[in-house]
C-alpha cells in the first residue's frame, strides 16, 4: 500500500522507498542474524523451545480474545477503541473481589470448576457493562465527528477508567488466589504446559468458537456483518444500528472480561494499569491478522503470543544482547510498526481499509 | 426527575468512592464550618435541582428540583445503609469511616436517611430556583461563591504569597493561623467580589463603548499596554512566588515547549503523534551525554554548546521516525508513533544499551548551565531560561502558522488528497512538520535534563505524550495561546495542588472526553477554527450582520476626526 501510495505522490520518491526498503532489510537481517547465532550456540534445548511455544500459545489465546473486541468495533465503527485494554482490566480487577472470598471460603478446593466459572462470569459481566457504558457516554454522541475525535475521546476514556479503578480499588497490586486444581503442569507427549496456561488456551479457543458462531449463525450476528459492510444500507434494511453497535461493544467487552480473568489466573496478580500493555498487544494482534477480520484477530493473537515468547531468545540472544527478555515488548511493538507500515491489511489481508484508512 | 436525581446520586457516591470527597474534605472553605468536600456535595445537590428544573417554570420547577434532589439524597443514604451493613472497605479502599462521617454529617446511617433526603430536596429546590433569580442577584452571588471556593482551593499558595511582613495583617485576617480560611475573611472576600461584580455589570457597557470610541491607534496602544503588563508580570512571577512557584512554572514551560511542538504535528498538520515523548527523551539524553561530568558523559561540553546539537538531533530523529509513517494516516499513525515511542523507551531501559545510556539508572551528574560565570542553579534562574525558550518557540510557531508551509500543513490536515492535488509536496511538508515539532520538544528536553540534573528512562513514558496531547486539545488544537493556556491549566494547576495529584489523570480523562463532547474547538480556539464555526453559525442569520459592520465602519470614520 505504501509503495503504491508513495509512487502515487510524485513518482520520484525513490528516497522514501529506499529508506523503507532499508528499514525492512535491517529488521530482517537482525532477525536472521540473531536466529543463526542462537541456533549455532545451541543454548536452548528442545524442551525450552517447546516451553516457549506453549507459553506463547497461552498468552496468544488471551491476546486473541481481547483482539476480538478491537476488531469487531473497528469493523463496524472504523474506530480504535483505545479504552478496550481498560475494559479488560476492569473485569479482571473486579473479579478479584469475588475470587478472594471464594478462596477463603474454600470453594476452589471443593468445586474448582464452578468457582472459576463464577469468577469468569463476574469478570465478563463487569467488562461488558463498562464497555457498554463507555460506548453510550463517550462514543455514541460522536459517531458523526471527524475520525480523530473519537480516538481522543477513547484515550480520555481509557485514562478515566484506569484512574477510576485505581481510586476505587487502590493503587496496589492484588494477588489472585492460587487455585489448587490448577497448580503444576500438564503433560501432553513432549509438551509440558502449566495448567493455568492450558486453561487459558482452552478457554480462549472455546470463547472464540462461541463468538464465531454468534457472528456467523445468529440473526444479530448477521446484522453485525451487515452494519460492518455498510451502515447506511443496513439501516435502510431495517437494522437498528444503535442496538447492533451496543451489542458489538457488549460482546467485545464480555470476551475481554473472560480474557482478563484467564490472564489473571496465569499471571496471578491484578492492578489498575494491567490493561494497558495487553491492550496494545491485542490491538497489534488485531492489526496483524487484518483489522475488522474475526478469524484474523484469532490468528494474529496466537502469532503475536508465539513471536513474543520465542522472539527474544530466537532473534536477540544470538546477537549477544544481554537479558533479551526485557525486549519482548519491543519486539511486539516492532511487529506492530512493521505491520502498520508494510502490510496494513494484515496477514489474512482480504479486506483492506485503504479507502477509509 | 428520577433519572437526573439518580445520575447525580450515583455521581456523588462515585466521587466518594474514588476518594475525591475525602481528599477535598481535608481543606476548609471556612474554617470549622464547611469543608471543600462538603461544598462539593452541596454543589452536586444544587446542580441536580438546577438540571432537573431546567425547562420547567415557577412552582413546577421547584417541585421537580426538590424531587430530583431528594432522589439523589436517597441514593447517598442507600449507600450509607449499605456501607453499614456490609464491609465495603475490603473492596473499595476509600469506603472509610471518615467518608461515612462526611456523607452522613456524623450521624449513624439509619438516622441520616431523612436528613439526606430532606437536605437533597432542599438543595434541589434551591438549585431549581437559581434560573428564576434576576441576573442582578445571580451574577454577584456566583462571583462571590466562585471567589471563596478559589481561595479555598488555592489557600496554601495564597498563604505562601502573603508571607512578606507587610502582608501579615491581611494573612491573619483571611486565614486562621495553621488552619483554613477564616469566617470574617471569607465573608469579606465574598462581599468584595459580589460588589465588584455588581460594579462591573453597571459600568461594563460604558467601558466597552469608551474603548470602542477610542481611535484605532489608541486601541492598539491599549493592547500593547496589556501585553507589556503581561510581560512584566511574567518576569516578576518568580520574584514574587519564590522557588516553589518557579519550579512549577518551569514545568509548565517544559510542557508548553513540548505542546508547541506537538501542536505543529497535530494542530497544524493533523498528524496525531502518540510517541512524541521520544523526541523530548532523545534531546534530554543528548544533553546528558554531552555535558555530564559522570562516567557516562562523553564530551563535557557546556550546556549552551549542547543545546543546538540536542535540538538538531531530535529534529533528525523526528524526520527519521517520520519517514516510515509517511504513508499512514489518522488513527493508524497514532498507534504506529505510539509503537515508536515505546520502542525508544524500552531500548533505553534495556540492558543492551546500558553501557552507553545507563539503563534504568540513567545518566547522572548533569551540570547546571553557566551564563557569563553565573550558574543557573535555582528554579528561578531556570525559569527565565525556560521563558526565553518558550517565547522563541511560540514566536517560531506563530511565524510558521501563517507561512506558506503553515498553510500547506493546514491543507494536509483538512484533506491530504486535495492538498496533493493542489501541488503540495506531501513528503517534504510532512517531514518538515515532524522535524520542527521534534525540534521544539528538543528544546524542552534540554531544559528538562538540566532541571533534574539527571535523566532516567522512567521520566519518558507514554503518560507524558498523553499529557501533552490532552493539554493541546483542552487548550485548542492549532492555537498557540490555547496551548499555553492548556499547559497552565492542565500542568500548572495540578502541580500547585500536589495533594490532589492522584486525581490528576482522572480529571484528564474527563477533560478529554468532555472537551470532545462539549467544546471540541478547545478553551482558546485557533482563529481559523473559530472563523469556521462562526461562519457555520452565521449562514442562517445573515440579515442582522450588516448592522454592526456598518457601525464599526462609522467608528473608524469618526476616529480620526475625534482624535
Amino acid at each position: 500500500m505504501v509503495a503504491q501510495a508513495s509512487r502515487g505522490w510524485t513518482g520520484r520518491l525513490t528516497f522514501v522507498d529506499a529508506f523503507l526498503w532499508a528499514f525492512r532489510l535491517v529488521v530482517i537481517a537482525v532477525a536472521v542474524w540473531g536466529t543463526v547465532g542462537t541456533i549455532r550456540t545451541g543454548r536452548y534445548s528442545l524442551e525450552q523451545w517447546l516451553d516457549f511455544l506453549a507459553f506463547g500459545f497461552a498468552q496468544g489465546g488471551i491476546y486473541a480474545l481481547i483482539a476480538l473486541g478491537y476488531t469487531m468495533v473497528y469493523g463496524i465503527l472504523r474506530m480504535i477503541n483505545f479504552a478496550h485494554g481498560e475494559v479488560f482490566m476492569s473485569g479482571a480487577f473486579t473479579a478479584y473481589f469475588v475470587a478472594a472470598p471464594l478462596h477463603t471460603a474454600g470453594v476452589f478446593h471443593r468445586h474448582p470448576l464452578a468457582g472459576v466459572l463464577l469468577v469468569t462470569l463476574v469478570g465478563a459481566l463487569v467488562s461488558m457493562t463498562v464497555a457498554v457504558l463507555v460506548e453510550r457516554v463517550a462514543y455514541r454522541p460522536l459517531r458523526q465527528a471527524p475520525r480523530l475525535v473519537p480516538l481522543i475521546t477513547a484515550i480520555g476514556a481509557s485514562f478515566f477508567l484506569q484512574y477510576t479503578f485505581r481510586g476505587l480499588y487502590g493503587a496496589g497490586v492484588r494477588s489472585y488466589p492460587d487455585i489448587p486444581a490448577l497448580r503444576g503442569e500438564l503433560f501432553l507427549g513432549p509438551f509440558a504446559i502449566l495448567k493455568t496456561q492450558a486453561v487459558a488456551l482452552v478457554g480462549a479457543v472455546l470463547m472464540m468458537s462461541i463468538l464465531y458462531t454468534i457472528v456467523m449463525r445468529t440473526k444479530i450476528g448477521k446484522a453485525m456483518r451487515a452494519v460492518a459492510e455498510d451502515k447506511e444500507v443496513a439501516a435502510l434494511m431495517g437494522i437498528d444500528i444503535d442496538r447492533v453497535i451496543l451489542f458489538t461493544f457488549a460482546l467485545g467487552g464480555f470476551m475481554a472480561g473472560v480474557a482478563g480473568v484467564l490472564y489473571a489466573l496465569v499471571v496471578k496478580q491484578v492492578h489498575f494499569f494491567m490493561g494497558f500493555v495487553p491492550g496494545i498487544k491485542a490491538f497489534t494482534a488485531a492489526v496483524l491478522g487484518g483489522i475488522g477480520n474475526i478469524p484474523g484477530a484469532m490468528l494474529g493473537g496466537l502469532f503475536l503470543g508465539v513471536i513474543e515468547s520465542v522472539g527474544p531468545a530466537l532473534f536477540l540472544d544470538g546477537l549477544g544482547i544481554p537479558a533479551p527478555y526485557q525486549l519482548a515488548d519491543a519486539i511486539a511493538f516492532t511487529m506492530l510498526v512493521m505491520v502498520l507500515i508494510f502490510r496494513p491489511q494484515g496477514l489474512l489481508g482480504e479486506r483492506l481499509a485503504a479507502k477509509r484508512a | 426527575m428520577l433519572r437526573v436525581g439518580l445520575i447525580f446520586g450515583v455521581v456523588a457516591v462515585f466521587l466518594s468512592l474514588v476518594g475525591l470527597v475525602e481528599a477535598l474534605h481535608a481543606r476548609w472553605v471556612v474554617d470549622g464550618w464547611l469543608s471543600l468536600g462538603q461544598a462539593l456535595l452541596l454543589i452536586l445537590g444544587l446542580a441536580a435541582g438546577y438540571r432537573a428544573g431546567r425547562g420547567a417554570t415557577g412552582g413546577r420547577a421547584v417541585l421537580v428540583g426538590a424531587g430530583s434532589g431528594a432522589v439523589a439524597g436517597a441514593v447517598v443514604a442507600g449507600f450509607l445503609l449499605l456501607g453499614e451493613a456490609v464491609n465495603l472497605r475490603s473492596m473499595f479502599v476509600n469506603a472509610s469511616p471518615t467518608l461515612y462521617e462526611i456523607l452522613s454529617f456524623g450521624r449513624p446511617a439509619r438516622a441520616s436517611v431523612p436528613v439526606e433526603v430532606a437536605g437533597g430536596a432542599a438543595l434541589g429546590a434551591l438549585g431549581a430556583l437559581i434560573p428564576a433569580l434576576p441576573a442582578g442577584v445571580r451574577r454577584p452571588l456566583r462571583a462571590g461563591v466562585q471567589a471563596v471556593l478559589l481561595v479555598s482551593v488555592f489557600q496554601e499558595l495564597i498563604v505562601l504569597l502573603l508571607q512578606p511582613q507587610a502582608l501579615t495583617s491581611v494573612r491573619e485576617f483571611l486565614f486562621v493561623a495553621g488552619a483554613g480560611p477564616s469566617l470574617p475573611g471569607m465573608t469579606a472576600v465574598f462581599a468584595v467580589f459580589a460588589l465588584a461584580s455588581v460594579a462591573w455589570a453597571r459600568s461594563e457597557p460604558q467601558v466597552r463603548a469608551q474603548v470602542a470610541r477610542l481611535p484605532r491607534s489608541g486601541q492598539i496602544g491599549m493592547r500593547l499596554v496589556g501585553v507589556g503588563l503581561g510581560a512584566v508580570a511574567l518576569l516578576l512571577l518568580p520574584v514574587v512566588g519564590g522557588s516553589f512557584v518557579s519550579q512549577v512554572l518551569v514545568i509548565v514551560g517544559l510542557y508548553t515547549l513540548m505542546a508547541l511542538g506537538l501542536n505543529i504535528d497535530v494542530g497544524f498538520a493533523g498528524l496525531l503523534d502518540l510517541g512524541f515523548v521520544a523526541f523530548f527523551a532523545i534531546s534530554a539524553y543528548t544533553v546528558a551525554l554531552l555535558t555530564s561530568t559522570g562516567p557516562l558523559g562523553i564530551a563535557h561540553w557546556s550546556f549552551w554548546a549542547a543545546v543546538p546539537v540536542a535540538v538538531v538531533v531530535s529534529a533528525i530523529a523526528g524526520v527519521i521516525l517520520g519517514i516510515p509513517v509517511l504513508g499512514i494516516r489518522g488513527d493508524y499513525l497514532a498507534i504506529a508513533t505510539l509503537g515508536f515511542g515505546e520502542i525508544v523507551r524500552l531500548l533505553v531501559l534495556s540492558d543492551a544499551l546500558r553501557p552507553w545510556l545507563g539503563g534504568s539508572q540513567g545518566i547522572l551528574a548533569i551540570p547546571k548551565p553557566v551564563l557569563f560565570g553565573f550558574e543557573l542553579r535555582e528554579p528561578q534562574h531556570l525559569y527565565y531560561l525556560t521563558l526565553v525558550f518558550a517565547a522563541l518557540a511560540a514566536f517560531a510557531s506563530w511565524r510558521l502558522q501563517n507561512s506558506k508551509v503553515g498553510r500547506a500543513w493546514m491543507a494536509i490536515r483538512e484533506d491530504e488528497d486535495v492538498a496533493q492535488a493542489l501541488g503540495i509536496d506531501l513528503v517534504a511538508t510532512k517531514l518538515l512538520a515532524f522535524g520542527l515539532g521534534a525540534a521544539l520538544a528538543g528544546l524542552g528536553g534540554a531544559i528538562f535534563a538540566v532541571m533534574l540534573g539527571s535523566v532516567f528512562p522512567h521520566s519518558f513514558n507514554l503518560l507524558i505524550s498523553i499529557n501533552v496531547l490532552a493539554l493541546i486539545i483542552v487548550g485548542g488544537l492549532g492555537s498557540i495561546p490555547g496551548v499555553i493556556l492548556g499547559s497552565v491549566a492542565l500542568i500548572g494547576l495540578p502541580e500547585l495542588l500536589r495533594e490532589f495529584g492522584e486525581f490528576r489523570f482522572l480529571v484528564y480523562g474527563v477533560a478529554l472526553v468532555a472537551m470532545m463532547l462539549l467544546r471540541p474547538e478547545g478553551l482558546w480556539p485557533a482563529a481559523a477554527v473559530r472563523r469556521e464555526l462562526r461562519a457555520e453559525e452565521a449562514i442562517p442569520e445573515r440579515p442582522p450582520e450588516p448592522v454592526p459592520a456598518a457601525g464599526s465602519t462609522a467608528v473608524t470614520v469618526q476616529g480620526p476626526t475625534g482624535g
